[in-house]
């Protein structure tokens, strides 16, 4: 059976884009293939800058014949209905045969299908999947309506079995299939023809091409690590970094290079963004001292000085842009140790608006500094030191350096903050004020940061709740989900205990204070959810008063979950089912509440009086218990119900003919709905 | 094989205007108004638009008043060169028409490290749009190379494609200058050698201070709203002229008036007078203008209606 291969060659694809585009022509092309009947045994696409490949073996030389029964119209049906039946299925009268069926004599028409020849669906989706291609982005170039990535050169489309190759004839616009591509854009430009994946893949590695991005960019890393292992010194890990690298290369020749000495004393992670973002250099550092102190670039070509002139070049633009990135560590350093607490930026931070509704980034930092102050007692942090970190915290954002690469932002405000000669604590926060930015990220400790990346997040979310901008869908341009999930991480992995209503409508004024909660609730449920905390379990808790302290919020459902999985939780929940549902129904058809109260003196039955004092004991148990949080033993204690909430219903009948005594047993039920509701509103428990 | 290595920056211009003559373009002089960039030369900006074929190259002064740094920045200019081609419809081979041109500046292909880096270019005051990348010769950017996809709002078909030099960077990197001012204008052996500090160092240093010190606001801002003014004014005319008879759309008239609008509002940016706020407000007042001379371009003969 034949194997096919399809190279599609154009100009520079963006690296970022390579692997996905891989996979969707690996994808819509087998695809279409098992639809038409063409199945085969295995199929593996590859990228480099300049090539989609899609090589599938084993494929049917042709798709099976399909014959397929049509049932038509009774004999005797008016001819009309005969005609049409023919047309649609494409044979004359003769061809029909004529069976009993259910009604009578009836008209069948057998329909073959015959097999197509693997090179003419090949054919077929190819140019479907070219004109189509779910490009994220994509262009046209030149005269023609052709859309893709960059402007497409070359279809390369074959067949290949024992006998012979056979060029799939394609013709997309002005492009015609062949069975030919070039090697290197530089040192093998010549055109050479294919015969086979194995021949495609052997003969462009002479024409120094790496066909396998994975195999890239381990030439890359190898030879990356050896060269720096060769000096005592390390690569920086970078795996986003790698892959774009070896989406930049047909053919990687790594070079290492010095970073000019006086650059050296620059922050590490200055030199690693300015060289990242700009060069797409891999940092190599000093294993001992943790400098860095050269760079690794890749080039795409293998030069007569062994890539002297090349990396004299790099060296060149490395040192320009370091220039720059000292030039402005030096301007801000002179800011940060002025001695006026970074007034000059601080102060500049008044002319950038934050949001246009929402005023400038002073004005916001002045709320967030407000709320810090409040917040640091709560966390355990000095209100005074928590309140100048909020008002530095974001200083450097006027500072040179982060202008040119904002993501250094907070990280830089640590180095001036301690420039300026403040306390560590409140230098640090200007770091870590930020965090957590994900799920997984490190969530700050040191209270002082707390304090201001708590007020931080909870301004942006009141702010932009006060001004009607929430997430819809998929849609969150402000990160507002991301900041919740920050707040509820800083509370619980720091187990404060903090009423968020009270932050909420401080800063908000009250107006959406309610509606945040819930999305709050929201954020909770997926990050417990994650944990495996049943939703209804997270309802049932919620429902409960206080349930803005997030810590209690979630110590209830810890608590109840664990119950839930034992034998005291099932006792509970049908203790306590039990005895809802009947009260339910009574109070519907009443239109009451039986909540006065049972008094034990009309009690009739030993099993009633047994369940009084059950309550009693139970009650006198679950108080302490409760008041110190400890959840699990008061539910417990509820659980401990179960054997006289059962007795009684067995012994009495709640409807007794004695209004007085039915109304006493009701109530009583509502003494047990009452008792096993103070961790969780059962009534949501599925099951 | 590459050519010899120039000997001065002129020397480097005159060799791609030789070279883009030779590949059949028309060599333009530069667009005489202050511009930002080659892109707003109307041999591009206007003739990226309607169907009618097109290949011109040329030089184009241009400004950037907040990159002025006295003269004293190694490598940054308020007033600089950029070398602009355009061809329409973008030909197959453009990507090796280009490579041909840094060969005939003296590139060694096969000494140095080409790489085509993804770049997608907008200009959110031209209400332009394309694909393409950032040209790197050793990890410095050499040009930028752009199939554009939109101008003016309007759809480019044919599509063109444009490349754009930053001369000096080029030239510096080519004949391994360090300084900017240090590099050699003319031939270092003619009898009066300059420099292209002899030529410019005075030039940055007045133009820095005007642009961000003296030039007065207030005029500024009068004549960014007469330009705009202007360019409504001269589309807004009926296109049969009275006088002629003839059907005259200025389109290139009113195009005039929003590259004026376009660098007046450079100038007050690099005088700190325009908040961030106002910028967008600002770049899509002369979005505005440049959509509406592109609207009128497309009406006329040379957008290759009949």
């Amino acid at each position: 059976m034949p194997d096919l291969l399809i190279e599609l060659f154009s100009e520079e694809i963006p690296a970022g884009l390579q692997a996905r585009a891989a996979d969707d022509l690996k994808r819509l092309m087998t695809d279409g293939m098992v639809e038409a009947g063409l199945t085969y045994a295995s199929a593996a696409a590859f990228h480099t800058p300049r090539r989609l490949v899609l090589t599938v073996e084993d494929v049917l030389s042709e798709s099976p014949t399909v014959v397929e029964e049509r049932k038509g119209p009774k004999v005797g049906a008016p001819e009309k209905a005969l005609e049409g039946f023919l047309r649609g299925a494409g044979v004359s009268k003769d061809d029909l045969e004529v069976r009993d069926d259910k009604k009578g004599q009836t008209y069948f028409a057998k329909i073959t299908k015959p097999g197509r020849p693997a090179s003419d669906i090949v054919s077929d989706l190819l140019e479907n999947t070219i004109r189509t291609f779910p490009w994220p982005k994509s262009m046209r170039w030149g005269a023609g309506p052709l859309r893709w990535v960059r402007p497409l050169q070359s279809i390369l489309c074959i067949l290949t079995d024992e006998a012979e190759t056979q060029v799939v004839p394609i013709r997309v616009d002005d492009f015609v299939s062949g069975d030919k591509t070039k090697g290197h854009r530089f040192m093998a430009p010549a055109e050479f023809t294919v015969t086979s994946f194995e021949d495609y893949e052997a003969k462009l590695k002479r024409a120094k091409v790496i066909l396998r991005a994975d195999e890239r960019a381990e030439t890359i890393w190898q030879d990356a690590t050896n060269q720096a292992f060769a000096l005592g010194l390390e690569v920086v890990d970078d795996k986003g970094l790698l892959a774009e690298v070896s989406g930049l290369v047909e053919w990687p020749v790594v070079l290492l290079g010095k970073i000019d000495e006086e650059f050296l004393e620059l922050p590490p992670e200055v030199l690693k963004t300015s060289m990242k973002e700009h060069q797409k250099f891999f940092s190599v550092r000093n294993p001992k001292t943790k400098r860095i102190e050269c760079f690794v670039t890749v080039a795409n070509i293998e030069t007569a000085d062994n890539g002297a002139t090349i990396l004299a070049g790099n060296q060149k633009v490395l040192s320009a842009r370091l220039a720059d990135a000292k030039f402005f560590w030096e301007n801000d350093l002179r800011v940060a140790k002025a001695g006026d607490d970074m007034a000059q930026w601080t102060s500049a931070l008044s002319q950038v608006t934050f949001h246009n509704k929402l005023g400038s980034q002073a004005e916001r930092i002045d709320r967030i500094a407000a709320l810090a102050r409040e917040l640091a007692p709560i966390v355990g942090a000095d209100a005074d030191q928590a309140d100048q970190a909020a008002r530095i915290a974001k200083a450097d954002l006027s500072s040179e350096m982060v202008y040119e690469f904002p993501e250094l932002q907070g990280l830089m405000g640590r180095y001036y903050a301690q420039a300026a000669g403040m306390d560590q604590a409140v230098a640090n926060a200007c770091e870590a004020h930020y965090s957590p930015l994900g799920p997984s990220d490190d969530v700050p400790t040191e209270p002082i940061s707390v304090a201001v990346a708590l007020a931080d997040k909870l301004d942006t979310l009141t702010g932009f709740w006060a001004i009607d901008e929430k997430p819809t869908g998929s849609k969150d341009p402000f990160a507002l989900r991301r900041a919740a999930l920050g707040v509820i991480r800083l509370v619980l992995e720091n187990g404060l205990k903090l009423s968020l209503k009270g932050c909420l409508e401080r800063a908000d004024e009250g107006a959406g204070a309610a509606d945040l909660l819930s999305f709050f609730h929201d954020r909770l449920k997926v990050y417990l959810r994650d944990r495996g905390v049943r939703h209804d379990v997270i309802d049932a808790c919620i429902a409960m008063p206080g349930n803005d302290d997030l810590m209690l919020l979630v110590k209830r459902a810890t608590a109840l979950s664990e119950t839930l999985a034992t034998d005291d939780g099932e006792n509970l929940i049908q203790g306590f089912k039990r005895a809802n549902n009947i009260l339910t129904q009574a109070e519907e058809k009443d239109g009451v509440e039986y909540s006065f109260g049972a008094d034990p003196k009309f009690a009739e039955d030993a099993a009633e009086k047994a369940l009084f004092t059950a309550l009693d004991q139970a009650d006198g148990a679950i108080k302490p218990a409760m008041n110190a949080e400890d959840f699990q033993t008061a539910m417990a204690e509820m659980a401990k119900l179960r054997g006289p909430i059962d007795a009684f219903f067995t012994a009495v009948k709640i409807n007794d003919d004695n209004e007085m005594i039915r109304r006493n047993r009701l109530n009583l039920l509502h003494r047990i709905r009452t008792t096993c509701g103070a961790v969780a509103d059962l009534t949501k428990i599925e099951g | 094989m590459p050519a010899e290595t120039p000997r001065s920056f002129q020397e480097i211009i005159l060799r791609l205007q030789t070279y883009w003559a030779s590949k059949g373009c028309a060599i333009l002089q530069p667009y005489d108004m202050e511009v930002g960039a080659g892109t707003f030369h109307p041999a591009t900006t206007l003739r990226a638009l309607g169907n009618k074929p097109w290949a011109a190259a040329y030089v184009q002064p241009s400004r950037r008043p907040t990159d002025g740094r006295y003269g004293e920045n190694p490598n940054r200019l308020q007033h600089y060169y950029q070398y602009q081609v355009l061809i329409k419809p973008s030909p197959p081979n453009l990507q090796e028409l280009y490579l041909g041109s840094l060969e005939a500046i003296g590139i060694d292909m096969a000494l140095h490290d080409i790489r085509f880096v993804e770049d997608d270019w907008e200009s959110p005051t031209l209400g332009a749009w394309g694909l393409g990348w950032e040209v790197w010769c050793d990890g410095m950017e050499v040009s930028q190379f752009t199939y554009f996809q939109q101008v003016g709002g309007h759809d480019c078909h044919p599509v063109s494609g444009e490349l754009t030099y930053g001369l000096e960077r080029l030239a510096m990197y080519v004949l391994g200058i360090d300084h900017v001012m240090d590099m050699p204008f003319n031939d270092p052996d003619a009898p009066q050698p300059l420099s292209y500090g002899d030529v410019f160092k005075q030039t940055e240093e007045e133009y820095a201070r005007w642009n961000f010190d003296v030039a007065n606001t207030d005029v500024l801002l009068k004549h960014f709203e007469e330009a705009e003014a202007e360019c409504k004014s001269i589309l807004a005319q009926d296109h049969d002229d009275p006088k002629t008879g003839k059907r005259i759309i200025m389109a290139h008239p009113a195009y005039d008036q929003c590259i004026k609008a376009s660098h007046i509002f450079n100038l007050l940016d690099a005088r700190g007078v325009i908040s961030v706020t106002e910028r967008q407000a600002y770049i899509g007042r002369v979005r505005a203008l440049a959509k509406q001379c592109a609207d009128a371009f497309v009406q006329t003969a040379a957008a290759g209606v009949a």
